[in-house]
């Protein structure tokens, strides 16, 4: 009983005091939102868009060649070195290179979203859920030398080609090895954006367009297809900028002429230790994903997000 | 609408970032230039910043403690424990992953953190003129005396017959060949450059290679009057990027792991390219069979040394570790475990009792003629050999190799 007691005593205050706090945050909209907000924003400040900064800073400086030490003096010589052919052949590549693989992916990725959302039982679904996430479940570079051993000279679809009579074929270490990896390796991030905006679409639209007299392919290109529309988009930001920013599959699959922007990054910082031009090329995929995202944002991809 | 107020608002900050950042460069770029190059021209000034510092006279007491920069594979139990148990000195290892990264840790001598590094030729002026690294008194390391004679002394660690470190272990870069594709073996470089070999070469992915190229044109190409490979004069370093970018589309690969030039040849992708002893002998111990040779216009090496930091905290346990590693057993051991040549000439007869053969697989006991085909990697610097300052420094060939391999 005593204890009982003690405890609630012990208790009063604080509740009243809480109350207090809870009532003054109540009424004052402001410092509710100040308080929740400041530790997240503070942290998007200071470790995210400072170490962005510090980078774009970097990128107008210098580096002596004799002692790898920083020059503190703004030039734009790093930028200007950006504008000639070889880099601009690699940001073109790269660049390629990502919109071949979102297009790809997205071909790919809307039957088999159409399918999952729309026709599969909720049995297969899961398993058709399970069999796109799986590959997720293991290592980046497992998968990627697994296909190193597909598609190298006498490997698994050399073997396969020569099965059914077309010939050895070696395209390992090619452009083509490229497009196939990355188109594998960001599938999933396609698939699911699409399966999340194909099944939201009510039957009723799809009936409704089925009474106006529109047959399958209309149905398809006037209704499902502009609303599934943003999905795609949303994908679309991730098969782009996966492939934009990797540089392990261009370096493991890759052959000549495979450079990324990110390859060149890697060797600047690795080997030449000039992290200043490793800086200002750092920024073009920035660039790039800017202008990608505000086409995306016209498009209404994040509105399905 | 809010959405493109905070859409905008993050363009204009950048924006405005960038303008900031773009009249900046435009106001200090008069001064940036005249400072850049006093820079580079104090550097150039021939005498190491720490020429002058003393070298001890004997090792002193021992501090407990010793901190290592060093490629992976330099500092295994094998030999650190028993350092530890005889010394006292407890070791701690940070390693890196390239030349660039170990200049960058041994900045500011070292930082008043680390010791020593384990560099290799490529590094080692880079450290030297930064004055990072200080001489050492090499007759306190006696094992010096065993040493193959070219790596006693060698350019790339002694400046004015001053040591700033002691050489350590060292390989050729050889020509790796099947010998089902070769029934007789090529002697020359030429082969990498060779259209019949068309999408079957592989060379490493790194811009010393360069040296390679320029190695092979010294001997082919007399007129262009290249005598060292690490410095070559613009129109030297023209001619080299020239014959590299006929070769690039004969290339199926440049390699950037061992590993992976070992599943090019191990799966036939490829027949011939640019390797390290230790691709030869581990295809080979896979029953592949291939040869690494040195070809008649020699070849380009690596040559790692110790060398000791500006502001080493524990010099004492760092000279200590010195006399360690270049003891017979502990180069025995590091040269069967990573693959390379030892620079004591006495550790031959213990690697063969490490692994059968091994003292002759790594040229261990090879003739000094062999070792004077070898050129070693040292950092191209703008200021060469002839007193002058018109060689092409290491950056260039960097922007280069980028340009080559496309």
């Amino acid at each position: 009983m005593t204890a009982t007691a003690t405890r609630e005593s012990r208790a009063a205050p604080a509740t009243a005091g809480s109350a207090r706090l809870s009532a003054a945050l109540w009424r004052r909209a402001w410092l509710r939102a100040t308080l929740t907000l400041s530790p997240p924003l503070a942290w998007f400040l200071v470790i995210y868009l400072a170490s962005l900064v510090v980078m774009l800073i970097t990128a107008f400086w210098t580096v002596n060649p004799f002692t790898n030490n920083l020059v503190h003096s703004w030039t734009l010589a790093n930028f200007q070195q950006i504008f000639t052919s070889t880099y601009l052949t690699i940001i073109g590549r790269t660049v390629g290179m990502a919109a071949l693989v979102t297009i790809t992916d997205a071909v790919l990725a809307f039957p088999f979203a159409y399918f999952m959302a729309r026709v599969a039982t909720r049995r297969s679904r899961q398993l058709l859920f399970t069999a796109v996430l799986l590959p997720l479940w293991a290592s980046y570079l497992a998968r990627v030398y697994a296909w190193i051993v597909i598609l190298q000279k006498g490997g698994t679809l050399s073997w396969f080609f020569t099965k059914i009579g077309l010939g050895a074929v070696n395209i390992g270490y090619t452009n083509t090895a490229m497009w196939l990896v990355f188109s594998y390796i960001w599938l999933p991030f396609m698939i699911i954006p699409v399966y999340a905006a194909l099944e939201r679409i009510p039957d009723s639209l799809l009936e409704a367009s089925g009474d106006l007299g529109a047959r399958n392919w209309r149905t398809l290109r006037s209704v499902l297809l502009p609303l599934a529309l943003p999905g795609v988009v949303a994908g679309s930001i991730f098969t782009f900028s996966l492939t934009l920013g990797d540089f392990i599959t261009p370096l493991l699959i890759g052959g000549a002429n495979s450079n990324f922007i990110g390859n060149v990054i890697y060797s600047n910082l690795g080997t030449a230790n000039n992290l200043p031009f490793a800086a200002a090329l750092a920024v073009v995929p920035i660039v790039i994903m800017i202008f990608y995202l505000l086409g995306a944002r016209l498009l209404g991809a994040f509105e399905s997000l | 609408m809010r959405r493109w107020t905070l859409g905008g608002a993050l363009l204009a900050a950048l924006s405005v970032l960038i303008l900031v950042a773009a009249c900046g460069s435009s106001g200090g770029s008069t001064s940036s230039s005249s400072g850049g190059s006093s820079g580079s021209g104090a550097a150039a000034g021939l005498t190491p910043p720490q020429a002058g510092t003393p070298v001890p006279s004997s090792v002193g007491k021992t501090e407990g403690k010793l901190n290592l920069i060093a490629w992976e594979g330099y500092a295994q139990p094998e030999w650190v424990n028993p350092f530890q148990k005889a010394t006292g000195c407890q070791v701690s290892v940070k390693y890196a992953g390239s030349s660039s990264e170990m200049v960058s840790l041994m900045a500011n001598g070292g930082g008043g953190q680390y010791d020593l590094v384990s560099a290799s030729g490529d590094a080692d002026l880079r450290l030297i003129y930064g004055g990072d690294v200080k001489p050492i008194n090499i007759n306190l390391i006696s094992n010096w005396k065993n040493f193959h004679p070219f790596l006693q002394s060698p350019a790339f660690n002694t400046i004015g017959g001053k040591h700033y470190g002691v050489s350590y272990e060292f390989g050729p870069n050889v020509l790796l060949y099947s010998k089902k594709a070769f029934p007789t073996a090529p002697d020359s470089w030429s082969v990498l450059y060779d259209k019949k070999y068309s999408g079957q070469i592989t060379v490493p992915n790194n811009p010393i290679q360069i040296a390679d190229a320029a190695l092979y044109l010294s001997k082919i190409k007399p007129s262009l009057g290249i005598t060292d490979p690490y410095e070559l004069t613009q129109s030297q370093f023209n001619a080299t990027v020239a014959l590299l970018k006929q070769q690039q589309p004969l290339v199926k690969k440049y390699w950037d792991l061992a590993s992976q030039e070992i599943s090019l040849f191990s799966s036939g992708t490829t027949v011939v390219g640019a390797a390290w002893p230790y691709q030869a002998n581990t295809l080979n111990a896979s029953g592949d069979k291939v040869a690494g040779i040195i070809p008649s216009q020699g070849a380009t090496g690596w040559a790692d040394t110790w060398m000791l930091a500006t502001h080493a905290p524990h010099p004492n346990c760092a000279y200590k570790w010195m006399q360690w590693v270049t003891t017979p057993k502990v180069q025995a051991q590091e040269a069967v475990y990573f693959g390379e040549t030892p620079a004591n000439k006495l550790a031959c007869p213990i690697m063969d009792s490490i692994q059968k053969g091994s003292c002759e697989a790594y040229h261990a006991n090879a003739p000094d003629a062999y070792f004077n085909t070898i050129k070693f990697w040292k950092t191209p610097l703008a200021q060469c050999g002839n007193g002058k300052n018109d060689c092409v420094p290491f950056q260039q060939w960097v922007t280069a190799w980028t340009q080559i391999t496309g």
